[in-house]
């Protein structure tokens, strides 16, 4: 049996987040070193701020401004931060209570080491240099023994400035990344060892007798494992196909001028068709039932392309079960 | 002990457009909630539990996004649960709500869903550069596109369908107001020249990309009762599946459609779907699906759906219209747009569609699908309450 293949997969895309006008204020508010939060109508500070109100549900807009210094509620020690955390030395994930605040922020405490962070230690804002109106903006906490502040709990409910903040952050960019390692299993993996030899191998359900290609190791409709391997192919039959005109983002046809035939091609022996281009004949000349065989580009996994053979084309009646 | 009848009370849309910047994902399934639970004329303290879907989470990075929503639905404290079916979403959203009711373990059900495509890219979702797979060569349309090319071989149907069904939902959604597309200068011709990008699918027989949400309050008998609305009643309602790709699938009309169909009809005593049915919002994001569902859906033999479309039947003044509401062809949040077919057939029962409405609408299907065709939802929606 081949080897079972491997290999990273990376997912990662620039998500854009439209904020509304609580974390809007809220971030704005950070680009400028001020902590907003909300107050509900029984008079919490939320930090940081939601829109609509956990207990009741009804929507919040009263923004109050709180302390850039707060209490640390609780705390674990990260001996490994990895890519994209806010510190890269070993620091402490943690919740922190601003001062004027009802409830927690998660952040991160900058310390030497675990014994230098208890619940209840006193720590402060350490702004990033550059600020763009993310949370980030805030570059993590230090521990701080100054003062606490003389009205820790409330600047008087109002603050007036944000209001006039000029140039309010509206939307975030989020990039997210996942990162996995990817493996395609048994029968995926022979049927792309044959693929090497351009053999197209796939695997024949014991119970419905089709014969799937690629195979899964798994009939999809009687759901037993498929081991029997079939040879199938190298020609085939065109069983429907659209003419691409456009070049779209996200998909691999960058490099494929237009118009170009995408095609549904039933490989002799195959009870499933797969997907191809045509080429070798003008795009307005492809048509169902044309015969086809595979053409391939040296070091390529999969065919570069299906031409046709000559041959007379498939009868509709041959081919029709397999649209 | 029988079921207790559905009832639904409130209906609640967001005015569709390709971006809505001024809100967050909170901020705009808010708005279409607080409109269901207006028009149910209800307050949060009123509901008993949330159910709520919307398309894979890839579509706009957020990773359980009913977390992060609980507090913007009133969900806290209550049960809320969520639904994946790709597509066909917002209707199984619908249903698993609509069951819950049903089975007497809730009263009042907030049923909501959603999709901000403007904070991703969904071709992007659906094409990951999966290690050792041959890449994707074609784009949303061109996953469509052959198998619009095989029901034209398979039904002989002229090559204009398309573009007619295409004219009349952009037209239908010009009634609308809360339908994405509004081209006031629509015209059959410029539909059919319009460029052609995955042949035979044109630019203008696509749907758009949309944000939106849309939310139902659903409601036993006593809800119904204290409605201040006329209520839409369900008489069926039923789900089905199959895998996206198997030796033997018909792609042009799924198995699982069929069967779907066959279910809820079994349940609304429904005889002849084309006699009994008065109208139908049906998923359709390539103009060609309206006569590919309309067989389906049985509402025309094999081969003859395009007729019905070619004949004016399925327009908004005809015999049998489709998609009044200007369809997702006008209309694409995806995880919202299973919802809008279902909300939308309600509204017309309730007769409360506005400047769409058909007139004497009583019997009207709602239908999604999705995932390749694999996921199908359907519900049967009346103006009067099912025999019991």
């Amino acid at each position: 049996m081949p080897e079972v293949l491997k290999a990273p997969l990376t997912v990662e895309f620039p998500f854009t987040r439209s904020l509304g006008p609580v974390q809007s204020a809220f971030l704005t508010g950070l680009r400028e070193r001020v902590v907003l939060g909300v107050r509900t109508r029984d008079g919490r500070t939320l930090v940081p701020p939601v829109e609509y109100d956990p207990v009741t549900a009804e929507e919040i807009r009263d923004l109050v401004q709180v302390a850039a210094t707060g209490t640390v509620t609780t705390w674990a020690w990260n001996h490994a931060p990895r890519r994209g955390q806010p510190l890269g030395a070993p620091f402490a994930w943690a919740l922190i209570r601003l001062d004027g605040a009802d409830t927690a922020l998660l952040h991160a405490v900058d310390a030497p080491g675990p014994d230098a962070v208890h619940t209840g230690m006193r720590v402060r804002v350490r702004w990033a240099e550059e600020r763009t109106g993310a949370i980030t903006d805030i570059a993590c906490f230090e521990p701080y023994d100054g003062d606490d502040p003389a009205e820790p709990a409330g600047h008087s409910g109002e603050f007036s400035n944000f209001e006039n903040f000029e140039d309010p952050v509206t939307g975030i960019v989020a990039p997210a990344r996942l990162d996995y390692t990817y493996s395609p299993g048994r029968a995926q993996s022979a049927y792309i060892s044959a693929l090497s030899e351009h053999r197209n191998v796939g695997e024949r359900c014991p119970t419905c007798r089709k014969v799937y290609v690629p195979p899964r190791g798994a009939c999809p409709t009687c759901g037993v494992a498929t081991l029997e391997q079939v040879e199938v192919g190298p020609r085939g039959t065109v069983t429907t196909f659209c003419i691409v005109n456009i070049k779209a983002a996200h998909t691999a046809n960058l490099d494929i001028d237009v118009p170009y035939v995408y095609a549904h091609i039933a490989l002799d022996g195959a009870d499933l068709a797969l997907h191809g281009r045509i080429g070798g004949i003008p795009y307005d000349q492809v048509r169902m039932g044309l015969r086809v065989e595979p053409v391939w580009t040296e070091g390529a996994r999969f065919p570069d392309h299906y031409r046709p053979t000559g041959e007379a084309d498939a009868d509709y009646d041959t081919y029709r079960e397999l649209l | 002990m029988t079921k207790e009848p559905v009832a639904v009370v409130g209906i609640g849309q967001t005015r569709h457009v390709a971006a809505r910047r001024d809100v967050s994902i909170a901020g705009l399934v808010r708005e279409a909630a607080r409109r269901a639970l207006d028009d149910a004329e209800l307050t949060w303290a009123d509901v008993d539990a949330v159910v709520i879907g919307k398309a894979p989470d890839f579509f706009e990075g957020v990773m359980m996004p009913e977390l992060y929503l609980a507090d913007a639905l009133g969900a806290v404290g209550k049960p809320m649960l969520r639904v994946h079916t790709a597509g066909s979403v917002g209707g199984s959203t619908a249903l698993v709500a609509a069951g819950l009711v049903a089975a007497r373990v809730h009263g009042t059900v907030l049923t909501l869903a959603f999709e901000k495509q403007s904070e991703s890219n969904a071709m992007w979702g659906l094409s990951l550069p999966i290690p050792f797979q041959q890449p994707l060569l074609a784009g949303a349309g061109g996953f469509f596109a052959p198998h619009v090319r095989a029901y034209m071989r398979r039904s002989g149907a002229p090559d204009t369908v398309g573009s007619l069904v295409a004219y009349k939902d952009r037209r239908n959604a010009l009634k609308n107001p809360y339908a994405h597309l509004h081209e006031h200068d629509i015209t059959l011709e410029k539909v059919q020249a319009s460029p052609m990008l995955w042949d035979p699918i044109r630019y203008s027989e696509t749907c758009p990309s949309s944000d939106g949400a849309c939310a139902m309050i659903l409601t036993d008998r006593a809800g119904a009762a204290r409605a201040p609305r006329p209520p839409a009643w369900m008489h069926g309602g039923a789900m089905r599946s199959e895998p996206t790709l198997f030796a033997g699938k018909d792609a042009v009309s799924p198995q699982a459609g069929k069967d779907c169909a066959a279910d809820v009809y079994r349940q609304a005593g429904i005889a002849d779907p084309r006699r009994d049915i008065d109208a139908v919002e049906m998923y359709v994001p390539f103009s060609w699906y309206e006569p590919m569902w309309l067989e389906n859906l049985g509402f025309a033999a094999e081969g003859e759906g395009w007729k019905l479309t070619e004949s004016g039947v399925t327009e908004l003044d005809g015999d049998l219209p489709v998609n009044m509401s200007g369809g997702v062809l006008s209309t694409n949040p995806i995880g919202a747009s299973g919802m809008i077919r279902f909300a939308e057939a309600a509204l017309q029962v309730r007769g409360l569609a506005g400047e769409h409405q058909v007139d004497g609408a009583r019997r009207v299907l709602g239908h999604a699908y999705g995932g390749g065709s694999q996921f199908f939802s359907m519900w049967l929606v009346g103006s009067r309450p099912p025999d019991s």
